[in-house]
């Protein structure tokens, strides 16, 4: 059971996560962020609630391109994301990631992805390494409904099962993969179903409360934890905006994203405080009108104000600088 | 010095490799209990057990991607695609995920990981189980080519391409896995970039990489011996990066080259060549270099087409003896 002070916390959290978004959804406007930017206002109980459960920065994570608040919440600075977004040296990829490849390594935010699916793979073998080490992290990987479509979901999920692996797979269904609603694309529209196939315990959850996330997440997180192999927990959720900047949002029709926005993860959350005398709307104005503060004079401020990458250095991060497995022995002659 | 077979020489780098380092494993597709395609593990599953030698489904792309995962939290996997063919299902790991993430986390990540495969025509395959693949690795920024012709290279790369910390593509054949050659007894490393001259000459440069190599040492044996001319060798185990200055010295030094490759010359080993001469030496040249390459086809099953399709030693002397006006 998540305390008060927790739940003020995750709400303080998530309407950051909130208003960090539309931080950048007005940079992108503005065209200072250049490139694909794919926003989770909406989603934002579905990361607050797993991370929660977890241990962000210890337990490994991973995701698709849909990555700063899953970046943040392991402990990545929001600054060093806006940076990497503004395309800047001091960015958490140092301007050569961009929004859609955020990493943070020292807190264990293994990165964003942008091919649909690739991550799956990813985080099942850094649970294989997890494995081998014999230590009691996790590893949790992020994706979308639609990416369960493809190849790399089944092969991962079978390779996790048979070798019992400590991953924990999240399926965040907001019911689109870009503007194909799910029944047009998926036979079958409940996604722990597709994992139960391979053995894998699996459960559905609402995704806009943020406590029924946290319970249903801990149920996972400590199985995954105490070597059972891999968990699947599917998460019903809406994303509020286009799937990124240029997305029109045409193909979805106003009476369900007015349901669905009745549904907000923020307000559930506000109000429920509210309702139990925990809290007040002032606190809550008041707190939005700090975090908007922050975000506009100290974080995008910085990523504005920071250098670009040199030019000089287009060539560095390619490769492994000075590998002595490189050139030893050169000049060796006849092999 | 130990006399080895090519698959010989492959096990006893996974074998020291793995008892030097328990975070070095091995995974593909009947690697353990059946003991390997090729050998390549013959008896490291009874040693080192399914979870360092991990028997995996036929899944190319994600237990590629499975090794990829693995490396970035301090793994070393020596990844097996049965056959190069396969790694085309593979490619999206390989290239958006290991290639890349060194790159796009500014420096943060890196996969280092070995992925070995097989390539070339063996004996009737037909076109799917006879591609030549390297052309497609060696175009990928932040992944390293190399591509053994003997016993020793294949050992020693292997042992410097676990040790690695880039991505590394090792292009073996299906031909040579019990090709026979001189190992050391002690452990050795052999360098990821550069190029062996394998013999020396004066008349003109051959350039070949893996089994090419022998086809030009063949074709410059018959070259010096009814001919007498003195063809140098250049042995470019090294396909990305290309050694330039060794491409450099040797065709400043016979003023005249022929590029070797089993593939197609489309996109190729032999057109990244010569674009090199052009770039560093056009003015060394005596003749225009001239490509050995298979003919662009798929590879046919016919016995007689299939040979026709790729080029052998004959071909090198024919091209040889073109090049200096004496055909
Ligand atoms: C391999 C690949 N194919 C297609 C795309 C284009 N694409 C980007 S996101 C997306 C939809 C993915 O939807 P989902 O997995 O449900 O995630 P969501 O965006 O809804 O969070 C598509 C088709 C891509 N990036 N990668
Ligand atoms: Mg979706």
């Amino acid at each position: 059971m998540l305390s008060t002070d927790d739940k003020k916390r995750l709400l303080q959290e998530m309407l950051f996560a909130r208003r960090f978004e539309e931080a950048c959804y007005q940079g992108a406007q503005e065209g200072k962020i250049g490139g694909f930017v794919h926003l989770y206002p909406g989603q934002e109980a579905c990361a607050h609630g797993v991370f929660k459960a977890a241990r962000p920065g210890r337990d490994y994570a991973i995701t698709g391109y849909r990555d700063h608040i899953h970046a943040i919440l392991c402990g990545a600075d929001p600054k060093a994301v806006m940076a990497e977004l503004f395309g800047k040296e001091t960015g958490s990829s140092k301007g050569r990631g961009g929004s859609m490849h955020i990493f943070d390594v020292e807190h264990r935010f293994m990165g964003g992805y942008s091919l649909v699916g690739g991550p799956f793979p990813l985080a099942t073998g850094i649970a294989k390494g997890i494995q081998l080490k014999g230590d009691d992290d996790i590893s949790i990987c992020f994706l979308g409904d639609a990416s369960n479509n493809q190849g790399t979901f089944h092969e991962s999920l079978n390779m996790a099962s048979i070798w019992k692996l400590p991953v924990l797979y999240i399926c965040e269904n907001n019911l689109y993969g870009i503007g194909t609603r799910i029944d047009r694309s998926t036979s079958e529209l409940d996604q722990y179903k597709r994992a139960a196939v391979y053995n894998i315990p699996s459960a559905q959850a609402d995704g806009q409360d943020v406590e029924t996330v946290y319970e249903a997440a801990k149920i996972a997180v400590d199985h995954v934890r105490s070597g059972k192999g891999p968990y699947f927990l599917e998460l019903m959720t809406y994303r509020y905006r286009g799937h990124s900047m240029s997305d029109s949002n045409a193909y979805r029709d106003d009476k369900e994203e007015k349901e669905w926005a009745k549904r907000d993860p923020i307000k559930i959350l506000r109000d429920r405080l509210i309702a139990a005398g925990d809290y007040t709307m002032d606190e809550y104005k008041a707190l939005d009108k700090k975090l908007i503060a922050e975000i506009d004079d100290d974080i995008v401020k910085y990523a504005e104000e920071s250098p670009e990458p040199d030019v000089a250095e287009l060539e560095k991060y390619v490769l492994a600088d000075n590998d002595p497995y490189v050139r030893i022995n050169l000049g060796g002659g006849a092999s | 010095m130990a006399n080895l077979m090519y698959w010989q020489a492959i096990r006893r780098a996974h074998d020291e490799e793995m008892t030097n380092d328990p975070l070095v494993i091995a995974m593909g597709e009947d690697i353990g209990v059946a003991g390997g395609t090729y050998k390549a593990t013959q008896g490291l599953y009874e040693k080192y057990g399914p979870e360092r030698i991990m028997d995996t489904p036929i899944s190319e792309n994600s237990y590629t991607g499975l090794g990829i995962g693995a490396s970035f939290i301090g793994v070393r996997p020596i990844i097996e695609i049965m056959s190069v063919n396969f790694a085309w299902l593979a490619l999206d790991q390989i290239f958006n995920s290991a290639a890349k993430v060194r790159y796009m986390s500014g420096g943060q990540l890196t996969a280092p990981i070995v992925v070995r495969s097989p390539g070339g025509t063996a004996h009737q395959l037909g076109a799917q189980h006879s591609a030549r693949m390297e052309k497609v690795f060696m175009g990928i920024a932040g992944l390293r080519v190399v591509t053994p012709s003997t016993p020793k290279q294949a050992y020693g790369l292997l042992k410097s391409a676990v040790r690695c910390n880039d991505p590394v593509f090792i292009n073996e054949h299906e031909l040579m896995y019990n090709l026979k050659g001189e190992v050391p007894d002690e452990e050795y490393f052999h360098p990821l970039e550069g190029s062996d001259i394998v013999r020396e000459g004066s008349d003109i440069t051959l350039f070949g990489y893996n089994i090419s190599v022998h086809w030009s040492l063949q074709a410059a044996d018959i070259l010096s011996k009814q001919h007498g001319i003195e063809c140098e060798v250049v042995d470019l185990y090294s396909l990305s990066p290309l050694d330039r200055a060794g491409i450099k010295q040797s065709v400043s030094k016979t003023h005249r080259a022929v590029i070797v490759e089993e593939a197609e010359a489309m996109v190729g080993v032999g057109s990244e060549v010569m674009a090199i001469i052009n770039e560093e030496c056009f003015f060394e040249l005596d003749a225009p270099p001239v490509r050995v390459s298979a003919v662009h086809v798929p590879i046919p099953f016919n016995h007689k087409l299939e040979q026709a399709a790729v080029p052998d030693a004959k071909d090198v002397v024919k091209a040889v003896l073109a090049s200096l006006g004496k055909s």
